[in-house]
């Protein structure tokens, strides 16, 4: 069954402090809403990774090669020591230019081109991190017309990147890990609703 | 927060480009295209697109500035530890079959890769019989590769990639190093030679065993893709490597057929007969 969704992309960018919160996040999960969801974690690069596999274990993610198309009901996590863009076309782009933020995968590369290529349906979520990375895409999430949700920076185990994201965006809401698991519901609920 | 380029006006650049310089990126990967000239307008503090054509065709230098910052020349040592280590074990006891081992290196940017290929190739015993082709866009990348200076910061880093890449000697007497850089010794690179080759419009220039391309391909659209994977298939020799990066993929292509996974995972293919 399709469900419809105010998004067509949820995208959430996290650092240091951002996994327990996105396992929790992704346990509640409305994977039956007929949208892309897309992760972007500052990782290590040049070391075997376990991430994927073990944030698979609350639910299927796949990191994107180049070119692929990008599909809905799936969640997609940024590959290690690449930045993740998408066309366009609906085709995922890769790109191994300098890093942002001393990162590479940058939240604000990917934030940016999401916004770009989704506008008003695009749902930026920015988590716990330690850097500042993911401020200026989400707004251009939010210049774009879509929507910006920040992790409560009392709740973030390392509060940089959500008090970044809140000052450089006013119209970002602040939630409580709670309420944003509560939000991802809700948007299951009215979606089925409204089918 | 820098104005976003619209599309359109990414079209004009291009064609300006292409028109003014004889650059054609007609067929480079949009989105990450459109970033660099983002970044390149914040770096020169150009305010608008408009400035940016006016100065484009005003300003030959400035064109050559820009051209060098659009095209990425990030690279690494040893980037992918594991594929050296698979391109050592599986590739590397084929190569040494043949009298003379000749590899191409497409888009080599400053070095990093093929320094990495003939610390791998002097370690298996095989640089002596191999001549290395490495080849860019970039006529600046070319000059800083053939002096081989790696930023000094950068080799703990490398070591620790060497290591993991079932490196066998110390990693250290590679290189002298002075106060900021570290150089490759230049008895290892006598078999390389350094020039310029544009994939987008060159053609073949040799026969190779070897092809390492990787993380080029992510910049160019699918048409151009095609268009460089057949102009490598025409490259290699029958049953012939090619490496790409580890999240590039072939999938994507109808040149697919004409090539056979080595190692899926880390992306090395050959050549059908």
């Amino acid at each position: 069954m399709q469900i419809p969704s105010p998004y067509d992309m949820i995208a959430i960018g996290g650092s240091a402090g951002s996994l327990p919160v996105l396992a929790e996040l992704l346990e509640q999960l409305p994977v039956s809403i007929d949208c892309t969801m897309m992760i972007i974690v500052h990782r290590l690069k040049n070391v075997p990774s376990d991430l994927d596999r073990l944030l698979s274990l609350k639910a299927p993610i796949t990191e994107p090669e180049d070119k692929q198309p990008v599909l809905s009901r799936r969640i997609y996590l940024a590959p290690q020591n690449y930045h993740l863009l998408i066309e366009t076309d609906g085709t995922f782009a890769l790109d191994y230019s300098e890093p942002l933020h001393y990162s590479r995968p940058s939240i604000d590369v990917s934030f940016a081109s999401v916004a770009a290529a989704y506008g008003p349906r695009a749902l930026g979520i920015l988590l716990s991190g330690a850097s500042k990375d993911g401020a200026a895409g989400m707004q251009q999430i939010i210049a774009a017309g879509g929507t910006g949700i920040v992790q409560d920076p009392a709740s973030a185990l390392f509060d940089t990147m959500p008090l970044a994201a809140l000052e450089l965006c006013p119209e970002a809401q602040p939630m409580s890990i709670t309420d944003m698991v509560h939000f991802l519901t809700e948007l299951k609920m009215s979606a089925e609703h409204d089918q | 927060m820098i104005k976003e380029i619209s599309n359109e006006e990414l079209e004009t650049l291009v064609s300006l480009i292409h028109r003014q310089y004889g650059y054609d990126f007609s067929d480079y990967a949009r989105s990450s295209l459109k970033r660099r000239f983002q970044r390149f307008m914040g770096y020169a503090y150009i305010g608008g697109v408009n400035e940016l054509s006016d100065r484009l065709l005003q300003d030959a230098t400035f064109f050559e500035r820009m051209a060098q910052f659009i095209t990425v020349n990030v690279t690494e040592m040893f980037r992918d530890p594991l594929f050296y280590k698979t391109l050592k074990d599986l590739v590397l006891p084929r190569l040494a079959t043949y009298p003379t081992i000749k590899i191409w290196h497409a888009g080599c940017a400053t070095g990093e890769e093929v320094f990495s290929m003939i610390i791998l190739l002097q370690e298996a015993g095989l640089l002596e019989r191999c001549r290395i082709y490495a080849t860019d866009l970039n006529a600046v990348s070319l000059l800083k590769a053939e002096k081989a200076l790696i930023p000094l910061k950068c080799m703990k880093d490398y070591t620790q990639n060497y290591l993991q890449a079932g490196g066998m000697e110390d990693f250290s007497s590679y290189y002298t190093a002075d106060d900021e850089h570290a150089v490759i010794h230049s008895a290892l690179r006598r078999n390389i030679v350094f020039f310029q080759h544009n994939l987008v419009t060159d053609q073949v220039f040799n026969e190779f065993q070897l092809i390492c391309c990787r993380n080029v391909f992510i910049y160019f659209n699918r048409q151009l893709q095609d268009r460089v994977l057949r102009l490598f298939y025409d490259s290699l020799a029958p049953l012939g490597y090619l490496a790409l990066g580890l999240k590039e993929s072939m999938m994507f292509s109808e040149e697919s057929i004409r090539f056979e996974a080595v190692s899926a995972v880390h992306k090395i293919f050959r050549r059908k007969s």
